[in-house]
């Protein structure tokens, strides 16, 4: 979903906001210290700044005032340059790093618990049952097999032998990996032990997946393939995952919303085009500049939305090369004959992809098509594409017009 | 100002020999007790090396090797050196030799590794054991030889406790030195998957230092086998005696045949112990 927000009210910091039943995980007013917490948070909370903190008390400001709320089955993406407390922020939802103040509420077994205060037996139990963990320089134990480091989790939680494998050997699968089993970690290349790494993860079944910069360590070759493979999975297995990298690129890729930090704060959190087309503040824009909006952006962050189109008669107008053009919709929104120049035509349809679905003269496309792919769509069509939501229904036009005005923004 | 300082001595002397008189007059109870447990322990094993007939001994040594490391030519050099120790007449010291320095490694293991742990868990415990190790390893070791002659009696036991005390900083230090070297994602990957202590100890510290500690009973038996002939000094049997006899009798012969057998058994013991170190480098190569 692309944000339809204010320009002003999508820059500001999510404030903190009742729970909600399909939170997985929410994170309220965290603050991690590295050092002498109780000066470097009253500091803080004075206002000062990490350099400030550090020079007078010594201690390292990790993470301040970071609300977060991760819906279940969602990939977050915390971004931001190294320093800038995202993997502090990952580490503080299972217990790594010790929280400060504040709140790391984790959904487990069907309640919210904050790990901050929830006593080591309990921790152990999240970390055993909800929440896995994937590492940058993959964490493997070398002097182990394939399989017996994929079922480390399993075997941790004291799980036998027999049982241990058929898991195992089904996360292998997954990952493609079945015919390495038994070779040593050590022979594998670094794209193929992250997927041992991944299969780790997997196997016990948490809910809850913690990446830290899990493909950084990378091939940008194999580093695409397995954001692929990743992205694949997920389609599958619903699994919500935090995922932390510095590569605005990944992160717009893989997220389905950003969280963008900055000296341990969180400076903006929206969906990939919301930050592309707003971005927060100067470091945001930065990061922005360098990417390719026709990689991110989908037709519905650029399109005229509905409610901002011109109506006669309750059909929409729209002006082609081919002449004017009337939409009629039905009482649910749907589009339902077309005219042109008053007479009857066909509506067309294309898929996501752009593959023609229906022959006809304006053609209805669903809004997440990509921009890419809507350039194209019109390119062959003489009048501009309407976008339907995923129920069908009208939810804008796209024209030459609105792919020019998103690409310069 | 010299006279005055020699004339004021400081009683650092006496005070340690009252210190181990003391020791022996309330302590003699659990001495006498380390005495003749080791004894038996390490009579034990003598007499049972002994009592298989000495070239069934030698084939088992032999099969032994092989199954652990399948080469062929340790095997030859184990079967033609024994025999040649048969040959000079030193069989039974040498079995005497291996008993001790098998019990005393045992000992040096079962003490060392867990300080090592607890030292490498505790980086203060190491701070503050360290001088003890350098002390132990430093000071000549006849100095505590008389105090250990003097609790635990002439014999055996004495040389197993000086032994262990010259060769116990090595499984200590390198124990501690395996385990703090365990990178740290390591040991956070299995924090992250809810190892407790225990699990992560067994399941990724112990493992990962293995090579190291295995390292570090290496050289304990080589330390070890260094003491043989000080262990004799204090009545200790095996190989250290005919050395210590050849000497006051200016023997030559004498000497060179009890040497000849020590650094056959160091050559063994060495090459039997020390692959497993270089298997773990090739997998990692």
């Amino acid at each position: 979903m692309t944000v339809i927000a204010e320009p002003g009210v999508a820059a500001a910091v999510p404030a903190s906001k009742p729970s909600r039943a399909d939170n997985a995980v929410e994170l309220r007013d965290l603050a991690i210290i590295f050092g002498r917490t109780k000066e470097a948070l009253a500091l803080a909370d004075q206002g000062a700044n990490r350099d400030e903190i550090r020079d007078r008390t010594g201690a390292i400001l990790g993470a301040y005032k970071v609300d977060l709320d991760i819906r279940n089955g969602e990939i977050c993406v915390l971004m931001g340059l190294s320093g800038s407390g995202k993997s502090t922020v990952l580490r503080a939802v299972n217990g790594l790093n010790t929280t400060a103040r504040g709140e790391v509420m984790v959904c487990h077994e069907g309640a919210l618990v904050d790990v901050a205060t929830c006593g080591a037996k309990t921790l152990r139990d999240i970390r055993l049952k909800t929440v896995s963990m994937v590492f940058q320089q993959f964490g493997l134990l070398p002097w182990r097999s394939v399989r017996d480091n994929v079922g480390f989790g399993l075997e941790i939680r004291g799980m036998g032998a027999a049982e241990r494998r058929a898991i195992v050997d089904e996360k292998l699968e997954m990952v493609g990996l079945s015919n390495w089993a038994d070779k040593q970690v050590q022979e594998l290349s670094g794209g193929m032990q992250q997927r041992v790494g991944l299969a780790r993860a997997f196997a016990t079944d948490a809910d809850i997946l913690l990446m830290d910069e899990p493909f950084s360590a990378l091939d940008p070759l194999i580093r695409d393939k397995l954001q692929d493979d990743l992205l694949a999975l997920q389609e599958k297995l619903h699994k919500t995952i935090i995922f932390v990298s510095h590569d605005l690129s990944e992160a717009l890729k893989i997220g389905n919303r950003i969280a963008i930090m900055e000296g341990g704060r969180v400076v903006q959190f929206g969906a990939p085009a919301d930050i592309m087309l707003r971005p927060a503040d100067a470091y945001v824009a930065e990061f922005v500049k360098r990417m390719n909006p026709l990689d991110v952006l989908c037709a519905d962050a650029v399109m005229t939305p509905t409610a901002k189109l011109s109506r006669e008669a309750g059909a929409v107008m729209m002006d082609g090369d081919g002449g004017a053009v009337a939409l009629t919709l039905c009482s649910e929104g749907k589009p339902l004959t077309l005219m042109i120049n008053g007479q009857v035509r066909t509506i067309g349809a294309v898929d996501v992809s752009g593959a023609v679905t229906r022959k006809g003269d304006v053609v209805v496309a669903p809004a997440e098509l990509p921009l890419k792919t809507a350039i194209d769509v019109r390119r062959q069509s003489n009048y501009p594409i309407a976008l339907v939501d995923q129920l069908g229904r009208l939810a804008g036009l796209c024209d030459h017009e609105d792919i020019y005005r998103g690409l310069l923004r | 100002m010299t006279d005055w300082l020699t004339t004021h001595k400081i009683p650092l002397g006496p005070v340690l020999a009252t210190a181990i008189e003391w020791l022996t007059d309330h302590g003699q109870a659990f001495f006498d007790f380390i005495a003749i447990a080791l004894s038996a322990l390490v009579d034990g094993l003598t007499d049972l090396l002994l009592w298989i007939p000495a070239l069934i001994l030698v084939a088992a040594f032999a099969i032994g090797a092989y199954a652990l490391h399948r080469s062929i030519g340790l095997v030859a050099f184990i079967v033609l050196s024994l025999l040649l120790v048969i040959n000079l007449g030193y069989w039974e010291a040498t079995m005497q030799t291996l008993s001790l320095v098998i019990w005393a490694t045992a000992t040096c293991i079962v003490i060392g590794v867990p300080v090592g742990i607890a030292a490498a868990h505790r980086p203060w415990l190491y701070q503050a054991i360290r001088p003890v190790l350098d002390l132990m390893q430093t000071i000549p070791t006849f100095v505590y030889l008389i105090p250990t002659l003097v609790l635990f009696g002439l014999g055996t036991v004495p040389g197993v406790i000086s032994t262990v005390i010259f060769a116990l900083p090595a499984p200590i230090r390198l124990t501690q030195l395996g385990i703090s070297t365990v990178p740290e994602a390591l040991r956070e990957a299995a924090l992250a998957y809810g190892a407790t202590k225990r699990q992560l100890l067994f399941k990724v510290e112990l493992p990962h230092a293995m090579p190291t500690i295995l390292a570090g009973v290496t050289q304990c038996i080589m330390l070890s086998l260094s003491m043989v002939v000080i262990a004799a000094l204090v009545g200790a049997d095996g190989l250290g005696k005919p050395v210590v006899r050849a000497l006051n009798s200016v023997n030559i012969s004498m000497g060179f045949e009890a040497g000849i057998a020590i650094v056959i058994l160091a050559i063994i013991l060495d090459r039997v112990c020390k692959r497993p170190e270089r298997r773990a480098k090739r997998r990692s190569a």
